[in-house]
Order: C-alpha cells, then structure tokens, then sequence
C-alpha cells in the first residue's frame, strides 16, 4: 500500500506462512549464508565444479519455488500479461534457484570437509 | 577435489551449524526488539478516557488495536453482537469457485486486544447529546468518545419478491450477503457456466461497498464459461445504476473497453426494482419506466444504507444525497463528526465521497485515531485521509487490475512505475489472493 515500512511488510509475512514457519526459514536463509560465508573464507576460492552441480540442484529449487506459488496464488505463470508479471516470475525463479545453489554448494563443501 | 554425489545427509553436516545457529539466535531476539509493541509502548498517552467503538467489524476492531496501542488507562469498549468475523473481500473468492467458505471465517474475539472490553451486544440507540450508546438489551454505555463502525446494512427488502433464502438455487446468486450464500452462489454459477443462457449483473442506486465486486463477478462468469466452451452459449448483461460502469472515470473507460472486448451487453441508469424468483424475471427501473429481463443466472447485490440505529440517530447528514441512507455527517478528511466533537465515523458507514473499502479503513482508522488522542492530549493533529480507496479488479481468473484511487478521481498506484493500475496483470491477482488477507489481518491486529 502506501507505506512500505518493513515492519509492516514483516507482519504481513508472518500472517501468511504463520511465524514458525516464518522463523524456520529465516534461521535457514541466515545460517545458510552464514555457512556459504564460512565455506569460502576456510576454501578461499570457489570450486567451479561443485557450483555446477549445485546449479543443477538449483534449477530445480527454481521451478519448484514456481510451482508453490502457482499452487497457493489458485493461478500459473501462464496468466503472465505485461512486465511485472515476468519480473515476478524472473523473481521467485531467481530466489528459489540462488537459494537452492547456495544451500546445495554449501552443504556438500561442508560434507565434503568432515 | 574429491567426487561426491549429490546427496544430503544431515548426519554429517551438522557440526558447525550449531555455532552459527546460537548466533542467530542472539539476531533473532534482536529484530524482536524492533516489532512494533514494544517500539511504541514508550510513548503511549495516559488518559482515563472512556471510548465507546460501535461495531466490530474490520474499522472498529482496527481501530480498538490502534487506540489500544498508543492509550495508557482509557476504558476502551467495543460493542457488537456479531461473534463470527467475516474477511469481506474475500466473498468475490468464494462466489468464483477460488477459495472455500471457510477462507473468509474466523471470530470476533480473536482480534480484541488485550484490554479492551466487548460486549456482544448489538447498539439499539445513539444519543450523542447524552453522549452515550444504549445496546439491544437496554443498557446504556457511556462515553467521553465515540467511534461509530457499524458498516452498512443490506437491504435485500427494497428489493420487491427478494428471497435471500433462495439464494443458490434456480439461478439466483448474491455475493455479498454472507460466507454461506457467496458459496452457494458459486454453485448457481457454475451451473450456468455449464449450461450458458441469460447472466443478468447489476450494481444497486445506493453508495455501495467495493463497487468494483459487482463488476468482478461479471469478469468471472465470462471466464468461467470460456473455459468450459460455453461462452458462445451464453448472453451476459451489465446494468449500471447511472451512466458510468466505474465512478473514476478513467476506470470507467478502462471496463467498458474490456467488457466490449468479452461481448458483455451494457445498460445505464437501471436498477433492481423487483425479481420474479420462480419465474426468472428481473425488473429494471429506467427512465422509460419498467424493463423485464429473463435470467438464467442473476448476481443480486441489494441497495446499501446504514444501520437502523444510525439512520435513527442524530448523526446521518440532514440533506443532500446521503441523508436518506443514513451516512454519518463526517469532515472527509479528518472523519470527525461536523457537529459532534467528540464523535467520528470510520468505514462503511462514514458519509464520504469514496472510501467504503477494507483498503479506505486502512488509511481512514489511522487519522480519526489520531485526532480522537490529539484532542485527549489537547493538541492539533494535522492528519489527513484523502479518499484512498482500493479495489484489486478481477478480470478474469489469474489476473487483475490494482486500481487505487481517491477523492479526486486521480489514480494513486502503490508501485508506480512497477505495477500498472489499468493493466490486467497476474502479480495484481497474486496480491489479491495472497497478500490482500495477510495484510488485513495485520491491520486487525494494528500491525500493518
Ligand atoms: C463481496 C464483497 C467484496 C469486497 N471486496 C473488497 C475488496 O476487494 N477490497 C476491499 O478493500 N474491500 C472490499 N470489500 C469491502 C470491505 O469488506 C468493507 O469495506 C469493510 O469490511 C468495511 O469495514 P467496516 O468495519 O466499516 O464494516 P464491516 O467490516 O462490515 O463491520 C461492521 C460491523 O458492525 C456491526 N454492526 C452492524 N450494526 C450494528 C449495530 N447496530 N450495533 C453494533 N454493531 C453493529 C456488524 O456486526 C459488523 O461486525 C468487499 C465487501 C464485500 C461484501
């Protein structure tokens, strides 16, 4: 609406998927990051190979992110009618793709450190 | 570099992530501090101030989280025998076969801040003079300041041979009168969408709640029977109550280019005047005097006014167009009372140009809030409502147009530049059926 004040948007969020939900995948995306972080500082580098598989774990995570918001907006990307619209899909395919990568990379570094 | 596959064990990857997660922990509590409770708590406003909000609905709930939040010791009560509450815009959803009844059910209580008193009772009386409330039962409720958020009442009686009981079968639908009926008019159109015939639509003479909702359903009739293969069996008529299908004229242009687009028949300046239920017949008032239209499906959506206790009151407007329907006599800015003081009017039941939208109590509740605790403060408030409403209009299943508007017919888009108001978009419907609830739901709890 008017005021796009990020508590308002947090509230809005927490109305939608109910807080714990809310909580879990911020503790997610933020330990997930936290992870990715630590990964490349002790690497120092960023192995090509395992981004590739990632990615394709990632392309995945993408059309699912498409699939559940299709599924809980009782609509498709095929109702698609001008820019924003393909900015939205361009967005959750984005989001869901970079998070997955970013997950997938991460926990096979890790894994592959034990 | 070592060779894995693709596999995810929890078991081995648990071991630095319990440090991390202690951290986050720390960050977590941290954004808590930030919700708004606690930001506001430090400067709440002592007063032993008695509120009366009369009406639980979406402004009066609003309204009681709002004052609930930034007073200290007013006795704020709310008064309103409805113990079911009811998500309005979400009866369009359920009367086009998109969410279940259940969508739009929730209760009264589980929005009534901690504090503030309410009795389930409806409002009888009004008696500003006395400056208080009588309820149903014939007790009086007192007040040193009174909230008036009675929303509007139906009026399916002016409607001669008007059945409401019938609604849901032999093709009578109406949106607007309850979860039950919206559910059950989704049945009588869905027949229709399989067999095609005469869709009647219309929109009541009166001032109206959502008047985008009338020209929703019409959208999705059309939708649902192209999606069966049956458009081509169907006729679909509109009939605006007077020479435009939208009261912003842009708006207006906007519907008729998309209802000619979808071979939707258009008539001005008519209203319902009676319905022949077994029969099928809607008759039209018109300048040429009656018109009969045989219907296979008809969406009734009766003349709206305000609540008996209000129209009985001394608050209604004493002239012009509204004094007939009861509309409170409110200044369209500050939604304060013209010659009560201590008096305002939020929602449906404000006497203003535009606004009776769950999206106008939004902007409205804010204001009236505002100057009722500036003048406990004994301060001006320079608040301001300038007419925003808002009606997501559904155009056919999957996309809509998030027209915003106010009192001077100007658009006035959220996301301007990103998302285009007269542009039929699916991110407009995604924020229809999944961001709309969220947020009003929010603003219940006074947090959006
Ligand atoms: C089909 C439909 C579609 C809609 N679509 C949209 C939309 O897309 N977007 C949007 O923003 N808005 C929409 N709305 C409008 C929105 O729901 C209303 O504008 C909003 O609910 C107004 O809030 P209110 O508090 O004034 O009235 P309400 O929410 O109706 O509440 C009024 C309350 O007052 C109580 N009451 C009545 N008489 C008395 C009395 N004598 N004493 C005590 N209490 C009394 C009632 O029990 C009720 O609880 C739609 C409405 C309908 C019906």
């Amino acid at each position: 609406m008017k005021e796009l004040d990020p508590l308002v948007f947090w509230a809005v969020f927490q109305e939608m998927l109910g807080a714990p939900l809310l909580w879990l995948m911020l503790v997610v995306i933020l330990a997930g990051t936290a992870a990715f972080f630590a990964l490349l500082l002790k690497e120092r580098r960023i192995d090509s190979r395992r981004l590739v598989r990632a990615e394709f774990v990632g392309v995945a995570g993408g059309c699912l992110a498409l699939v559940l918001m299709a599924k809980v907006s009782s609509s498709g990307f095929t109702d698609a009618g001008g820019p924003a619209d393909w900015f939205l899909i361009a967005l959750v395919f984005g989001l869901g793709l970079a998070g997955t990568t970013i997950l997938i990379y991460t926990l096979l570094g890790w894994r592959s450190r034990v | 570099m070592s060779k894995e596959p693709i596999v995810i064990d929890p078991s081995r990857s648990g071991r630095l992530d319990r440090r991390s997660f202690l951290k986050l922990g720390a960050a977590g509590a941290g954004t808590l501090l930030l919700l708004p409770d606690s930001a506001s708590a430090a400067t709440k406003v002592k007063t032993a101030a008695r509120i009366v909000i009369a009406g639980a609905g979406a402004a009066g709930l609003t309204a009681a989280a709002q004052l609930a939040q930034r007073l200290e010791g007013a006795q704020i009560t709310l008064v309103d025998a409805r113990k079911a509450h009811f998500y309005q815009p979400g009866f369009t959803l359920v009367a086009g076969g998109i969410k279940p009844a259940s969508y739009v059910v929730s209760s009264t209580r589980d929005y009534v801040p901690s504090g503030v008193e309410l009795i389930e009772e409806a409002v009888a009386e009004i008696d500003p003079e006395g400056r208080k409330v009588v309820t149903a039962t014939g007790k009086p409720v007192p007040y040193d300041y009174l909230i008036v958020a009675t929303g509007l009442r139906l009026d399916y009686a002016a409607i001669e041979g008007m059945d409401v009981e019938q609604i849901g079968n032999n093709g009578l639908g109406s949106i607007y009168h309850s979860p039950e009926k919206a559910a059950a008019t989704w049945q009588a159109m869905s027949k229709f969408a399989d067999s095609g015939g005469v869709g009647v639509f219309l929109r009541p003479g009166t001032e109206m709640k959502c008047a985008g909702a009338p020209l929703k359903y019409t959208f999705l009739t059309d939708d649902h029977l192209r999606r069966r293969g049956n458009r081509g069996k169907a006729e679909i008529i509109y009939n605006a109550n007077n020479k435009v299908l939208f009261s912003v004229p842009i708006v207006h242009e906007k519907v008729r280019m998309l209802f000619e687009e979808r071979d939707i028949r258009m008539n001005y300046e008519r209203t319902l005047a009676a319905i022949d239920l077994g029969k099928k017949i809607a008759t039209f008032k018109t300048a040429e005097g009656p018109v009969e239209l045989q219907y296979d499906f008809i969406n009734v959506i009766p003349p709206m006014r305000a609540a008996d206790a209000v129209r009985n009151s001394p608050l209604p407007w004493q002239e012009g167009n509204w004094a007939a329907d009861g509309w409170i006599e409110v200044d369209k800015h500050t939604l304060r009372h013209k010659r009560f003081d201590n008096v305002f009017a939020v929602g449906d039941v404000a006497g203003v140009p535009k606004g009776k939208t769950a999206a106008s109590v939004k902007w409205q509740v804010p204001v009236a809030v505002d100057h009722l605790v500036a003048q406990i403060e004994g301060r001006e408030s320079q608040a301001h409502y300038g007419g925003y409403t808002s009606c997501p209009l559904i155009t056919r299943l999957g996309q809509a147009m998030l027209i915003e508007f106010d009192y001077k017919d100007n658009l006035v888009p959220s996301f301007p530049g990103i998302i285009a108001p007269l542009e039929e978009l699916w991110i407009s419907w995604v924020m229809k059926t999944m961001a709309l609830k969220p947020t009003y739901i929010s603003m219940l709890h006074g947090r959006a």
